[in-house]
């Protein structure tokens, strides 16, 4: 079995917003690049997978060079294999186009990615990438389990979770609780290093959507703090001044 | 040209989350001159409650009644859009973003090679081009994105808009299921919360933190919520504990709520946690830690202990 696992280059979950360039370009300074969290759930799960139905796990990327150190821990995890597409991933049409003409070439049965980037929070690349290659595509998944070339999902749905069955080949987008990360150890981080990492050209895909500027959320205001003593009085504050009850 | 919204609904009744992206298309085709929205409705659904959508901006609904569309299923939901949009002149397909929908816009977008945008909280800027303002590093952000091409869809964030309210009522035209629409998944159950309100549904959350000490400590969060008609929410690790279950976990790997009111109980605040939280109009923190992070983002704030202070709030919500 083929596993392909998409994974993302992003800040930190702990990394300060912020941009320069008159708000047109995202600040790098001082940002450490993680794989994306619930790309990092896939991987853990295409690694499992591995282990229990022999399979072999190709990891891909599309970014510039700079996202190598992210893909070699990637492979340090446990990928066999990784791809960069050597390409700025400009929106996520572009970024499932470059997916889908990998994934035609190299026919995997399962294509996993987290359910959204933690940047752009969009959650559609495997959407999309499933409508592009006319296979299913199923997100947010929670729990993967393979009989034969059925997949059995349970995906989460608002207030709980839905069980489903789909045949293989599949794109599923993600999240905890389906597998526990997992953490390089010193011979993944050896032989990360020269497991094969190829670098193919993007196609040439017309771009769909432009950022034209950035901002902060606004400052809030201080806190105002209300006396334990005298708990009632934010209740009538919440109804009369912030009027929300 | 028409706008297309997919509407979404309980089986029963009509998702007012769905209902302002009528609104939102009601807007948008004033902006950008489109003279028709059309509401799809799949499922069982009665004949007023498909009219009331005349109410929040629809012109038309177009309903599709058959067993096999009782059930969500991504693949066969997203062809049927397709459908539509081809055979009825669509070049605006608007959703609001569920779990479900994110699925169905991002394939429907990829068949028809439309440009996307998802988390959208403004309605479109036509002064030069087409544009769009989204939320992005988890509520931390805003982008403004320009959308090119002539098929768009656009996934909206709930409560981007107030809901229209005017006196009308949409036609309502039933038609079948289109030919050759395959139900590639199937659905063999769910587990939902029985009665409660949804989080991504709710006007207020009360969601409570470590700082409750146990999951037997839930009563009082439970009281004040329902005093409030609230949804219940927690932290990550009270769900990695196992105190409550996932679907209640806020917070940039769980839910991403927008209510106008958020109650955070015991819980510190994270980054992680406010990245969920952060879209909420008003936020309050309960916290006997004075140095608890959370009092840097709320609006409102009380230093105390929860187990004192919580009773008598519910107590004094009761009294209103």
């Amino acid at each position: 079995m083929k596993i392909l696992v998409c994974i993302t280059h992003v800040p930190d979950t702990t990394s300060k917003i912020s941009f320069i360039e008159n708000n047109t370009k995202f600040n790098e300074a001082g940002i450490q690049y993680i794989i994306g969290p619930y790309d990092d759930y896939a991987l853990a799960r295409a690694v499992e997978l591995k282990d229990t139905h022999g399979a072999t796990v190709t990891v891909l990327n599309v970014g510039e060079v700079n996202t190598e150190p992210t893909i070699r821990k990637a492979l340090a995890i446990g990928a066999d294999d990784a791809i960069r597409i050597n390409a700025n991933p400009a929106d996520s049409m572009f970024v499932a186009q470059q997916i889908a003409e990998v994934a035609n070439q190299e026919k995997f049965d399962l294509i996993l990615m987290g359910r959204e980037s933690i940047d752009y929070n969009s959650g559609v690349v495997h959407g999309i990438v499933g409508s592009l290659l006319n296979i299913p595509s199923i997100s947010p998944v929670m729990i993967l389990e393979l009989d034969g070339d059925l997949a059995k999902i349970t995906r989460e749905i608002e207030g709980g979770k839905e069980f489903l069955e789909v045949k293989l080949p599949l794109v599923a987008g993600c999240q905890e609780p389906i597998a526990e990360w997992k953490i390089p150890n010193m011979r993944g981080i050896m032989t990360a290093r020269t497991k094969p990492l190829r670098v193919l050209e993007p196609i040439e895909v017309n771009p769909h959507t432009t950022t034209i500027s950035y901002e902060n959320l606004p400052e809030k205001g201080a806190v105002k703090l209300i006396d334990p003593e005298n708990a009632e009085e934010l209740i009538d504050l919440l109804k009369n001044e912030a009027k929300v009850l | 040209m028409s706008i297309l919204v997919f509407v979404e609904g309980s089986g029963s009744e009509i998702k007012k989350s769905s209902k302002e992206a009528i609104t939102y298309a009601f807007e948008t085709g004033k902006i950008t001159g489109e003279n028709e929205v059309i509401a799809l409705v799949l499922g069982n659904y009665s004949n007023e409650e498909l009219e009331n959508l005349g109410k929040n901006g629809a012109s038309r609904v177009i309903n599709m009644s058959d067993e096999k569309l009782n059930n969500n299923q991504i693949g066969a939901f997203s062809d049927i859009i397709e459908n539509i949009v081809q055979s009825r002149s669509v070049s605006l397909i608007l959703m609001t973003k569920s779990s479900f929908s994110d699925n169905v816009g991002a394939r429907v977008a990829g068949k028809i090679g439309a440009s996307i945008v998802s988390n959208i909280t403004s309605l479109p800027d036509t002064s030069s081009g087409f544009s769009v303002r989204k939320s992005i590093f988890t509520g931390k952000a805003f982008a403004t994105v320009s959308m090119s091409g002539e098929m768009k869809v656009l996934i909206i964030k709930r409560n981007t808009i107030e809901l229209l309210e005017r006196d009308a009522k949409a036609i309502v035209e039933r038609i079948p299921i289109p030919n050759n629409i395959s139900f590639a998944e199937i659905i063999t159950g769910d587990e939902k919360a029985e009665g409660d309100i949804l989080l991504d549904d709710a006007e207020i959350v009360v969601s409570g933190g470590r700082g409750l000490k146990g999951p037997e400590n839930w009563g009082m969060i439970e009281d004040l919520a329902k005093a409030l008609g609230a949804a219940t929410g927690c932290s990550k690790p009270v769900s990695d504990l196992g105190w409550r279950p996932h679907h209640e976990h806020v917070g940039q790997t769980g839910v991403k709520v927008s209510p106008n009111l958020y109650i955070a109980i015991g819980i510190s605040g994270a980054i992680q946690h406010l990245a969920g939280v952060n879209s909420s109009k008003v936020l309050v923190a309960i916290n006997k830690d004075e140095d608890a992070p959370f009092f840097k983002a709320a609006d409102y704030g009380i230093i105390g202990d929860a187990f004192e202070v919580v009773p008598r709030l519910t107590k004094k919500v009761k009294s209103l």
